[in-house]
């Protein structure tokens, strides 16, 4: 299969005055982890549900390996797998009739169902719980149900909307592994996550969605580099982080202005503030710290790190990526 | 979690499409109503009370009226009551489908490549099962009030009505893809139920009605229903009601089952 996993241009999907995606353009190669990195409401799952053919395109269009997900949308749903934000199995049905109803439903056959239900029981530690009723499920063994159902047929891309929100740090970590077991036997995985930890740890290329729109892609090295090489972490004591014009806050904000020609982002902390800024080299700390030294300014902590992807981005897109102040852009699941 | 058990991912094989695979994906998805019928049996409540609580009622309240006696009364009340139970049971079919299709397995469903009938198809399948107890109950509560059918035309009529309210659940089903809510559903569907199961000739001898409201019940396809299995209950052969019945079943499938699965697919 040459065609690429993916292949979006200008997909977009209006949900009344709210244009939930507004021109997406994606390009996933086959074989690869691609995280798509938003906060809640970016549309995330609505361009996932467009790729799923659950949702059809208001303008765009766009082929999953190289067929249409509007004109070949049966083909399409053979070739992809989807686990959704909340789990979709049945929940009047134990783990084991989930399996073998969805293996019945492609086409494996009753005893071909069985066999590929227990098999993958047992793949996803599941065969203890297989017969008790899902309610008594946790929501990570809910999951893993969820994610062995849509390997039921082998499909060689998965889309996973958001496969750990919720889950404990301990299931977080299995389920990481999982979804790295999935690519290293050759599947193409598509993730969404609202987490840039997971992006970064998972993810071989990123996209960046903010209000329906990708405003960045790369690998995660890429993206941080995109907001300077180094980040500089400044601890400096005063009375107060807004030491008027002349306190130590000031002048140590001055100094990294003019050393760095950077802007750094001030956060108080107790006694003192804490500035950080983007740094090309790391020549200029030396340059900083003389200069600090000459002004009588006590340094309380100095480190240099790679940027995290939190820094990457509210330097995209204005805002964290916790940030709720988006509830405009709420997904409506009409 | 094992290891190695997953095989690597072949180019999936080409999608399964055609009436047979469409009517072993329904089979499959009725196979999935029968085992939630089996976690949740009080749902059958309703079922189970109305033709038993329906045919006593109607019988000793009606009976010495409209035909002398209650024995004398059964021949045509049992057919009504039949035919009422089975449509009024056909309509929580489209309410139980609105449920149904709000949770979040039905997403999956639309992600199979699966004919897109079958999660309508097998749901209504499985309320088969539904029409048969109601069917069996209404006819054993007769034969204890003293009703003695032809027992081949009586097998002949269960069928012709398990049939008819299957065909009827369809247009319940589009109720239940076009409609907000489940109960919305419901009021729709009892609008609909109340003149067409109690404007027929399921009670009462349509000649003692206002001659407009004959006009009504001789087209209501209830009628044709009722009459067609008195017949076969009667004496154990059918007339030109039963194909009418049959008829009328088959153009409704034919109507609403496309836009059942219309309304199903637009719903996201």
């Amino acid at each position: 299969m040459n065609a690429p996993a993916i292949e979006a241009r200008g997909l977009v999907k209006v949900f009344g005055a709210n244009r939930a995606v507004d021109g997406v353009d994606l390009d996933v190669a086959t074989g690869a982890i691609y995280g798509v990195l938003g906060p809640n409401g970016a549309g995330k799952t609505t361009t996932i549900k467009m790729l799923a053919t659950l949702l059809s395109p208001d303008a765009g269009s766009a082929r999953v390996l190289g067929h249409d997900v509007v004109r070949e949308a049966h083909t399409v749903r053979s070739l992809v797998g989807l686990t959704g934000q909340y789990a979709s199995v049945d929940e009047d049905l134990s783990a084991r009739e989930n399996l073998v109803l969805f293996g019945r439903l492609l086409g494996l056959g009753i005893r071909g169902a069985k066999t590929k239900a227990d098999a993958l029981l047992d793949e996803f530690s599941l065969v203890d719980a297989a017969t008790r009723p899902l309610k008594k499920f946790s929501g990570g063994m809910r999951r893993r149900l969820d994610l062995a159902a849509s390997l039921i047929a082998q499909p060689p891309l998965i889309f996973l909307d958001e496969p750990t929100t919720g889950l404990d740090p301990r299931t977080r970590l299995q389920m990481w592994d999982t979804i790295r077991r999935l690519v290293a036997e050759g599947s193409t995985v598509l993730l969404t996550t609202q987490y840039l930890d997971e992006a970064d740890q998972l993810a071989d290329r990123i996209a960046v969605i903010d209000r329906g729109r990708v405003v960045a892609e790369g690998t995660a090295d890429d993206l941080k580099r995109s907001v300077g090489t180094q980040s500089l972490h400044l601890t400096v004591a005063s009375h107060g982080p807004h030491d008027g014009g002349t306190g130590p806050v000031a002048a140590t904000r001055r100094a990294i202005r003019e050393i760095t020609g950077q802007e750094p982002v001030l956060t108080p902390v107790s006694d003192g503030a804490r500035l950080t800024a983007p740094l090309d080299s790391a020549a200029a700390v030396s340059e900083l710290l003389v200069r600090l030294r000459t002004s009588g300014v006590e340094v309380r902590e100095l480190s240099m790190s790679r940027p995290t992807l939190d820094e990457v981005f509210l330097a995209l897109t204005g805002h964290g990526a916790q940030d709720a102040e988006t509830p405009v852009l709420e997904e409506v699941h009409a | 979690m094992t290891t190695a058990t997953l095989t690597r991912p072949a180019p999936a094989a080409a999608p399964a499409t055609g009436l047979g695979a469409a009517v072993s994906q329904s089979i499959a998805m009725a196979w999935r109503g029968l085992v939630k019928v089996s976690r949740t049996p009080e749902q059958y409540a309703d079922v189970l009370i109305q033709p038993i609580l329906f045919t006593l009622m109607f019988g000793y309240l009606f009976g010495g009226a409209v035909a002398g006696s209650v024995k004398g009364y059964l021949p045509q009340l049992v057919p009504g009551v039949l035919v009422m139970a089975l449509i009024t049971a056909s309509t929580v079919t489209g309410v139980q489908l609105r449920e149904d299709m709000d949770k979040g397995v039905f997403d999956r469903f639309r992600s199979l490549p699966i004919a897109r009938v079958a999660p309508l198809a097998g749901g209504l399948l499985a309320d088969t099962v539904r029409y048969v107890i109601a069917t069996v109950l209404t006819m054993v509560m007769g034969v204890i009030m003293g009703w003695r059918p032809n027992a081949v035309g009586a097998v002949a009529s269960g069928l012709l009505v398990i049939f008819c309210a299957w065909a009827m659940s369809w247009i319940f089903a589009f109720f239940g893809v076009s409609a907000r809510s489940a109960s919305a559903v419901q009021g729709v569907s009892f609008l609909i139920l109340f003149p067409l199961t109690f404007l027929s000739n399921s009670f009462v001898p349509v000649s003692t009605l206002p001659g407009w409201l004959q006009g009504f019940v001789q087209v209501n396809p209830m009628s044709h229903v009722v009459t067609a299995v008195r017949e076969l209950t009667a004496g154990g052969t059918g007339g030109a009601d039963v194909g009418w019945a049959l008829l009328g079943a088959v153009v409704v499938i034919a109507v609403f089952a496309p836009l059942a699965v219309r309304g199903y697919m637009r719903k996201v």
